[in-house]
Order: structure tokens, then C-alpha cells, then sequence
């Protein structure tokens, strides 16, 4: 199963390490394999490096896809974790 | 000439990020000697083996922030939350793989493949817009630079080899670094980059030690060994600072010591005794910066803005624009009542090299001060229009120090008037109102007091060099520091003189001396009937508090019974046991700030 998300990143400072830690946290509680894609470039969403280069400032907007059998929860967990701006103010 | 260049007191400015002074010898941190050693792997073997080392680096650079983590885990805010991040960051699969793909592929050594690793992360980051995100290259650096250090075997330096406590300066402390210290060594740190979140200040904070960071290039200026002082309230470090700037903090450190929270809560109340008198409470600062926490700590005013800094730590002259933007910062601040502007107080030899101006054998009582201002009459000048531009932009003074004589102040205030002339003339803009006064530090100042009176606004009595001059001891001159007593039966009756002479005359008359934020002599300097008091920031919230539960009344039989006294100890001491009395919780033993002289 494939399921894929756009979002805007509403959080002050974007994509910055402690945000992207914790995508990577989401993506690694599912089996499904998951990618997040900027501007035609798609990276690893289980790994934070990748996050990082993607270099997400506030207002971008990425594309979450999940792939596996677990894919809709995954998509779900990241829905709540971006419209929460990652529990940032 | 090597030696004299280091020697020379420097400033820096930074950020400060963990409150409280300290002073102590640097110990500077360099991390150009470790260069990662390039070589090429011969066979297979030695292959396995390298990416075996590297695995083994990792594996213990995680033991290491998990460390850390620990260590951190009390503290406040975002420093355990930002080890994790290094964690994830150290174990990223494409991270590793990229690493030990280029052991593999290239049969290199793991530091050579690491530095190609890191330099590949910093290519993609350098083409990033964002700045924020851009400088996330930052964490991977972080994380780098621990491997590098476990690859290493840690033949670095070692802190906890020290044999004394130290300041430690450093252009950056990693994580890496601050698991290795041990940090009942470090007085103090100062680093070349960093920010209020900066893993440096977490660490400070969390241990308690004063830190400034993003002094930008202090690691290359100081050198092991030297003296620093870390202020770390005011985000200021200052290297080799000469005797009397050391004494100066010393002074800060203790009030910093006896600071207490309800103190400062209390210190925006008004400095009002029982019985309704009133006295001002000025604070002495040496740099614009200062202000902010002056006014924290119950300042109506600035009596004494020291404005040797702006000379200081200067390859040139300091420009007009450099003392007005600082003057004008002190005058115009929220907060700030009134504020007085010291002109140039030293010797010429801080900040020019003139051969004229050959060392003297003593500087105290050299050409220094309004002498060295009125022999370099241009320089003089440069600052005095400063003063008087900012002078517009609120109530404020001119103070003069180490007048001796009269003709000193008639021909400072000749110098004043050509320059208000000329800011008229050119239609500048200057306070109409600006106040001119003098320090009263010299004893014949004191002797002639009454003739200086009807020259100036006010008087403002410098009781350090006042003591250090009527008694006749250097006060850098620790053989015969014990002599130094502010209670010396002549040393007040210097000041009740000079209170005297100038309320005759109708002018006010303060002090701005160490003495005034004692606070074992708030209730003799009430009695002097001194119009204001100013003082090291710190000192201003127990000053005030003694104010505020005294009269006037009992503060001049307070002085009446010790002007009886003919020994110094004698009124040292009745003093001491007075106070203590009355006020056991700010004048304990234990807050003691000035030294017990007997």
C-alpha cells in the first residue's frame, strides 16, 4: 500500500535537527518504507541526514509517502506531529 | 617585544551566558594541532581492520554523549533533547555507510574517509538559502569532530591534568571537549563562537561557572597563562587587565557573591531612610553594555561611566562617533535618571606608543588623567564634544578627575566652553544643562574644597585613590595592603570636609569609591550627609536595603561616636560590631566585602 501527504511546515525555524529527529522517530516505528520529497528531490525519512539536507525552511512544503502495510497509520502519525508544529510555539 | 605585545590588556566583547565573575589564569584550547593523518591502506586486511576502528569510534563517541546526557540531565531546557540529536545523527545508516564505503573504496585511513564525508555534508549545506538551516552543518561538525577525537586514541590534551584551576578558552567546546573536563578545574569559559543555547553555555549554566561565547577571536589573542578576567552578567572578557582593573573585579566578584534573590527583587525600591531622607544611587560602569543589569539591580542613575574602555583594546585614537554612540547609550537608557561621564583617567602610554611618554616610575602620580587631557588638548576635545552631544539626549555630567587645583577645573571648563562655541556654530545639538564636576580624589582637592566648590556642579569624592593618596599606601602594593582602611579617622574627616565645603557652597556632593558600596559604611556615609552614592551594580540592592530600615537620625550618632575615636581599628571595629548588630543578614560575616582589617 502507498499513501502519500502534502504539507507546509508552519514551524518557526523549518526542518532544523531536533525537528528532524523526530520525523525520524515517527518514520522508524513503521515498517512501511517512508520518503519526504522537496522540489523533486526525494530523500530518506529514516534518515537524518537526509532530512536535513533537504533544507526545509518554515513555509515549505514536502511531500510525505509511505510505503508498506503500515502506511496509513505512518501518514497519520506525521499529519498530527507537522500540524503540531513539532510541539514548537 | 613579543612579551610586551601579549602582555597588553585587550577587551572582548561576547555574549554572557552564564552569570558571576571570575578571574584566573587562561588555559587555551587548540585544536589546529590535531590534523587528521592521511594515508593509504595497503591491503584488505588492514582495510577490515580500519573500518573495524571506525565502527569501534563511533560505538565509543555515543558511550561519550550518553555521558554527557547524564550529566546533563538535571539541567534546564533543550540540552539532553540536543544530545539525542547528535546520537541519531553519529548512527544516521547513509552517514556510516558513506564513511566506511570510502575506507572501503579508496583503501583510506577513517579519518581521511570521515574528512571526505563531512566535506561532501558541508558542500550540500553551503548551497542552502536559509541561514538558520544552513548553519545546521554545525551538529554534523559537532558529531564529526567526537569520532575524530576517539579515532585518535584521545592523545589530546588533557584538561584534567591541570595542576591549578583555569579559565579555559577555546574557539568552540563540543560536546567531545566538555566530557573530558573535568570540570572542578574550570573557573570560567570563553569561547570564540557560540549562543545563549550553545552546548558551552548549557554546560556552564548547568555547572554554575561563569561563561561569555561569541567573543570571536579570543582563542587566537590569548595565550596560556595569561590573566583573564569572564564576565559572564555582562558578556565581557578582558586579558591581562593591570592591577587596579584585577582589584576592580575582585571587588564585583565578592558582591556577585553576596548577591541573594529577594535582594534583588527588592531592589527597585526607593533608596528612602525611615525618616524620609533621601540619597541617590548611581551605578559605576565601565562599558554601555553594563546598563541593562544596573538598572536590574536598583540603579536610579549612572554616577560613574569609566570611559577608559573606549581607549583600550584600540590599535588607533577611538573616534568622536565610538564615545558618543557609548555615551549616548548610557544617557539615553530606560531606566537611567542621570548619568556621569568620567573623561580619560589614565596614563597616555595605554594607547599610544609615544616616546614622550616614557614609563613612568610612578604612574598614580604621573601625566595621567586631566594632566595627560589637558597637555593633548585635541584629544581632550574629542571626547568632550562627544559628552556634550549626548548630553542632549538626557540629564547628564561631565567628571573631571584628579583635580589638584583650581586652575586644573578653570581651564577644563575653557576647554568646555570652546567646544559648546563650536557645536553651536555648526548648529549641533548639545544638553544646554550638561552638569560639570570633579573628582575629589586629591587631598589638596580636599584642602581647597571650598575654592573648587564655587568652580563646579558637583563633587564626587573617589574614596580608592583619595585613601591611596592621604595614607600614603600603593594600593596594588599588597605589603602594605593592611593600611588601607576607609575608616582611618582622617580619611573621614577628608570627607565629612569636602560634604561640608560643598553644601556651602549649594552644590551636591557624592561618592563614587569602593567605600559607597560597603555596605559595613552605608550608615557613616548617610551621616557625611553625602547626596549620592554610586558603586559597583552589584552592590546597589543591600545599600539600599540598609537605606531603607535606617534613619538619618541614628546614622549621625552613629558618626558623632566613632569621630570620637582617634584609631582607625577603633572605629573599624565599633563600625563593624554596630553593624553587624543591626543588620545581621546583610552585614554577616559571611558577606563580608571588604577585607577585615585587623
Amino acid at each position: 500500500m502507498k499513501k502519500t501527504k502534502t504539507f507546509t511546515l508552519k514551524n518557526q525555524l523549518g526542518l532544523h535537527a531536533r525537528v528532524a529527529a523526530m520525523m525520524v522517530k515517527v518514520s522508524n516505528k513503521y515498517q512501511s518504507k517512508i520518503s519526504l520529497e522537496k522540489d523533486g528531490t526525494e530523500v530518506d525519512g529514516k534518515s537524518i541526514l537526509d532530512i536535513l539536507t533537504l533544507a526545509c525552511p518554515q513555509g515549505s512544503s514536502i511531500i510525505v509517502t509511505a510505503e508498506g502495510k503500515d502506511a496509513i497509520d505512518a501518514i497519520e502519525e506525521f499529519d498530527r506531529l507537522i500540524e503540531d508544529k513539532f510541539g514548537e510555539d | 617585544m613579543e612579551s610586551e605585545r601579549i602582555k597588553k590588556t585587550a577587551v572582548f566583547w561576547g555574549i554572557g551566558v552564564s552569570p558571576g565573575i571570575v578571574s584566573g589564569k587562561a588555559y587555551v584550547l587548540d585544536r589546529r594541532d590535531v590534523k587528521a593523518l592521511h594515508h593509504k591502506l595497503t591491503n584488505e586486511k588492514a582495510v577490515e581492520k580500519e573500518i573495524e576502528r571506525f565502527r569501534k569510534a563511533v560505538h565509543d563517541s555515543e558511550r561519550d554523549l550518553l555521558v554527557i546526557k547524564d550529566r546533563l540531565e538535571d539541567s534546564e531546557g533543550i540540552g539532553p533533547l540536543f544530545i539525542d540529536v547528535q546520537v541519531m545523527i553519529l548512527k544516521d545508516e547513509k552517514f556510516l555507510n558513506t564513511t566506511t564505503r570510502g575506507i572501503r573504496d579508496r583503501s583510506i585511513n577513517a579519518e581521511w574517509a570521515l574528512s571526505l564525508t563531512i566535506s561532501k555534508y558541508r558542500d550540500i549545506f553551503e548551497k542552502i538559502d536559509d541561514s538558520y538551516l544552513k548553519g545546521r552543518i554545525k551538529d554534523i561538525e559537532d558529531v564529526v569532530q567526537i569520532i575524530f577525537r576517539n579515532l585518535s586514541g584521545d592523545v589530546h590534551e588533557s584538561i584534567s591534568e591541570l595542576p591549578d584551576k583555569v579559565i579555559l578558552i577555546a574557539r568552540d567546546l563540543s560536546p567531545a571537549d566538555t566530557v573530558q573536563i573535568r570540570t572542578e578545574k574550570i573557573l570560567g569559559f570563553a569561547t570564540d563562537i557560540g549562543s545563549k543555547t550553545s552546548h558551552t553555555a548549557i554546560i556552564a549554566r548547568s555547572i554554575e561557572i561563569p561563561a561569555t561565547v561569541g567573543l570571536k577571536n579570543i582563542s587566537d589573542e590569548v595565550h596560556t597563562g595569561d590573566t583573564v578576567i569572564v564576565d559572564g552578567t555582562s558578556g565581557v572578557v578582558i586579558v591581562n587587565p593591570d592591577p587596579e582593573i584585577l582589584k576592580r573585579y575582585e571587588e564585583k566578584k565578592r558582591h556577585y557573591l553576596v548577591m541573594e534573590e529577594d535582594l534583588l527583587k527588592d531592589a527597585v525600591l526607593p533608596s528612602v531612610t525611615l525618616d524620609g531622607y533621601s540619597v541617590g544611587i548611581g551605578a559605576n560602569i565601565e562599558f554601555s553594555d553594563e546598563i541593562g543589569s544596573a538598572i536590574m539591580h536598583g540603579a536610579n542613575g549612572v554616577g560613574l561611566f569609566r570611559s577608559e574602555f573606549i581607549y583600550i583594546n584600540k590599535e588607533r585614537l577611538p573616534t568622536e562617533e565610538e564615545h558618543f554612540y557609548h555615551y549616548r547609550r548610557v544617557i539615553e537608557a530606560e531606566g537611567v535618571k542621570w548619568a556621569t561621564i568620567r573623561t580619560f583617567d589614565l596614563g597616555g602610554d595605554k594607547f599610544i606608543s609615544d616616546p614622550r611618554l616614557a614609563e613612568e616610575m610612578n604612574p598614580a602620580m604621573g601625566l595621567r588623567a586631566v594632566r595627560y587631557c589637558l597637555r593633548e588638548i585635541d584629544l581632550f576635545k574629542v571626547q568632550i564634544r562627544a559628552i556634550l552631544r549626548a548630553s542632549a539626549y538626557g540629564n547628564s555630567g561631565i567628571l573631571i578627575p584628579m583635580i589638584s587645583g583650581v586652575e586644573e577645573i578653570r581651564d577644563v571648563k575653557k576647554i568646555i566652553d570652546e567646544v559648546k562655541e563650536e557645536l553651536k556654530k555648526e548648529g549641533i545639538p548639545f544638553g544646554e544643562k550638561v552638569k560639570t564636576g570633579i573628582m575629589i580624589e586629591v587631598p589638596s582637592a580636599v584642602i581647597i574644597a571650598d575654592a573648587l566648590a564655587r568652580e563646579v556642579d558637583f563633587f564626587s569624592i573617589g574614596t580608592n585613590d583619595l585613601i591611596q593618596y592621604s595614607l600614603a599606601i600603593d594600593r596594588v602594593n599588597e605589603r602594605v595592603d593592611y593600611l588601607y582602611n576607609p575608616c582611618h579617622p582622617a580619611i573621614l574627616r577628608l570627607i565629612k570636609q569636602v560634604a561640608d565645603a560643598g553644601h556651602k557652597a549649594g552644590i551636591k556632593v557624592a561618592m563614587c569609591g569602593e567605600m559607597a558600596g560597603d555596605p559595613l559604611y552605608a550608615l557613616i556615609l548617610l551621616g557625611l550627609g553625602l547626596d549620592g552614592l554610586s558603586m559597583t551594580p552589584l552592590a546597589i540592592p543591600r545599600i539600599k536595603k540598609i537605606m531603607r530600615e535606617s534613619t538619618l537620625k541614628e546614622s549621625k550618632e552613629l558618626l558623632e561616636t566613632v569621630m570620637r575615636f582617634s584609631e582607625g581599628r577603633e572605629v573599624e571595629n565599633y563600625v563593624r560590631g554596630y553593624m553587624r548588630q543591626r543588620f545581621p543578614e546583610l552585614c554577616a560575616v559571611n558577606h563580608e566585602v571588604s577585607e577585615p582589617i585587623c
